[in-house]
């Protein structure tokens, strides 16, 4: 499976690492042909603004949207999460998302950087052993449309959820050295899909 | 289940997030909003940027807390502030404002000549200066979860930048290629703690994230930090002392993103009025070499 890391800006090298602890070899997308030759996409954490602004510059903003829309497996972390809801609130006035996920997100929900926490959370049913999850000036799903599975909760907030082919967590998997969430993307959610696409 | 703050893996955590990205000086909330625009990903508050404090002299401090305030409400980034080395007060007051990322710098007048902030004590996350990696150490030891080398601020010249990201790379290069039992002598060397030094030995690069500040006023200068291996670059008088200030912010951003493509930074440079005027740091007089301010 060819997967490509959006490496516009934020903590591309640790998605790197994980992907390749779960087998699967990753390129880096900066440029509308490096995205081309990719079937799936990690958007990491980062600051979602930015990444929006430079996806735009860089003439990567509308074809990843529409390689979403029409089936490319994608994961988002935090800010990636973000940029893969289609509704946002308190977002920087005219902030774009790439769109795909039928959710509200609420930027920042948990509070500012003297907010952020980490705590152990119960993800699906693919993961007996809680994952240790880690909040940085989180946002959460604050509404979900249909067709989205929530997939873990914090004090009832949607903290990672997907539809068939996108999954979305607001925590940083990549951060912690453990790669259960990654392997969900690859083999539960990147690899039905893109069956699915053939 | 319980949920911890404060914890080394969202400090630290928090710097990841930042890499890739230009962090922005800003004195004021109309300043702040340019940098967000032009695609910063942090703006750091501060009283007066690096160039006037060297031209009006005087004692630098923290910034108003109005200022913050009012810097916080207009963007959605991450806001940084700036504290005075040593000054744990200062560090306490921009704690309870809510900023989220605290740098105790040589920018400002240093409020102690002996020690700096123990930052463990806090659980919003510190960004530290550093002109080698002794002293990078030693901040980390003190409860740093982000470096900076200092290069020299409010100049324009990016020589000390170099000079500092060479050597702390030096260094940690350097200690891959001892014997373990030559890290004792190389941790009294360094005058830092022997389990950072073995930790940098064993990994090749500093347990934090390295940023690089110091001098950077054009998207060349952005792009020859990254490619010297700074994970993001700080730029503090460089954008609001130039010509065209949303233009060229707009531009380091770019040229971060590419610094391996001279062509997508070429075309970042094209017509952007003129940099900031700077000062050779060489004909600076030592006294007034902010680098040489942390111990």
């Amino acid at each position: 499976m060819k997967v490509g890391v959006l490496a516009l800006q934020g903590d591309v090298r640790e998605h790197i690492s994980a992907l390749i602890a779960c087998g699967v070899y990753p390129t880096t997308v900066r440029r509308p042909a490096e995205l081309a030759a990719v079937e799936a996409l990690v958007i990491p954490g980062g600051e979602s603004t930015t990444i929006a602004h430079l996806s735009q510059i860089f003439d990567l903003f509308q074809p990843i949207r529409d390689r979403i829309a029409h089936g490319m497996p994608v994961y988002g972390s935090c800010a990636g999460m973000i940029l893969l809801a289609d509704h946002i609130l308190d977002a920087k006035a005219g902030q774009e998302t790439f769109g795909g996920l039928d959710i509200t997100v609420r930027r920042n929900a948990f509070g500012r950087q003297v907010d952020s926490f980490e705590s152990d959370i119960a993800f699906a049913d693919a993961t007996p052993a809680p994952v240790r999850a880690v909040f940085i000036r989180a946002p959460w799903v604050e509404e979900i449309g249909t067709g989205i599975e929530i997939l873990a909760e914090i004090d009832s907030h949607p903290v990672a959820v997907r539809s068939k082919s996108i999954l979305a967590t607001s925590f940083h998997p990549e951060l912690t050295g453990d790669h259960r969430i990654h392997r969900y993307f690859i083999e539960e959610v990147a690899r039905g899909a893109l069956q699915h696409l053939q | 289940m319980a949920q911890e703050t404060g914890t080394g893996r969202v400090k630290r955590g928090m710097a990841e997030l930042l890499k890739g990205g230009v962090i922005m000086d800003v004195v004021n909330a109309e300043q702040a909003k340019i940098a967000e625009d032009a695609g910063a990903v942090a703006v750091m508050a501060l009283e007066r940027v690096p160039a006037d404090i060297r031209a009006q002299g005087g004692v630098a401090r923290m910034s108003d807390p109005d200022m913050i305030e009012k810097i916080k409400a207009a963007v959605s980034i991450p806001v940084m502030a700036k504290a005075r080395i040593g000054h744990f007060v200062e560090a306490q007051v921009l704690q309870s404002l809510g900023v989220d990322y605290i740098d105790e710098s040589e920018v400002l007048t240093p409020a102690d000549y002996k020690n700096h902030i123990d930052k463990w004590n806090f659980t919003v996350p510190f960004v530290c200066g550093a002109t080698n990696l002794g002293e990078a150490l030693r901040r980390i030891n003190e409860g740093a979860a982000m470096i900076r080398s200092k290069g020299e601020a409010g100049t324009g010249d990016v020589s000390n930048a170099m000079q500092h990201m060479r050597e702390i790379n030096d260094e940690i290069r350097r200690l891959s290629s001892l014997r373990e039992d030559e890290l004792y002598v190389a941790a009294k060397e360094l005058q830092a703690p022997y389990e950072l030094v073995k930790e940098v030995a064993e990994k090749g690069k500093l347990p934090v994230v390295l940023f690089t500040a110091g001098g950077i006023a054009t998207p060349a200068d952005a792009a020859l930090m990254m490619s010297m291996g700074a994970d993001g670059v700080f730029i503090g008088s460089g954008i609001f002392k130039s010509s065209n200030p949303a233009q060229r912010a707009a531009a380091c951003v770019r040229a971060t993103t590419f610094w391996d493509d001279p062509k997508v930074i070429a075309d970042a440079s094209r017509g952007l009025g003129e940099a900031m005027v700077g000062i050779n740091v060489a004909d600076l007089p030592v006294p007034h070499r902010l680098a040489e301010r942390g111990w």
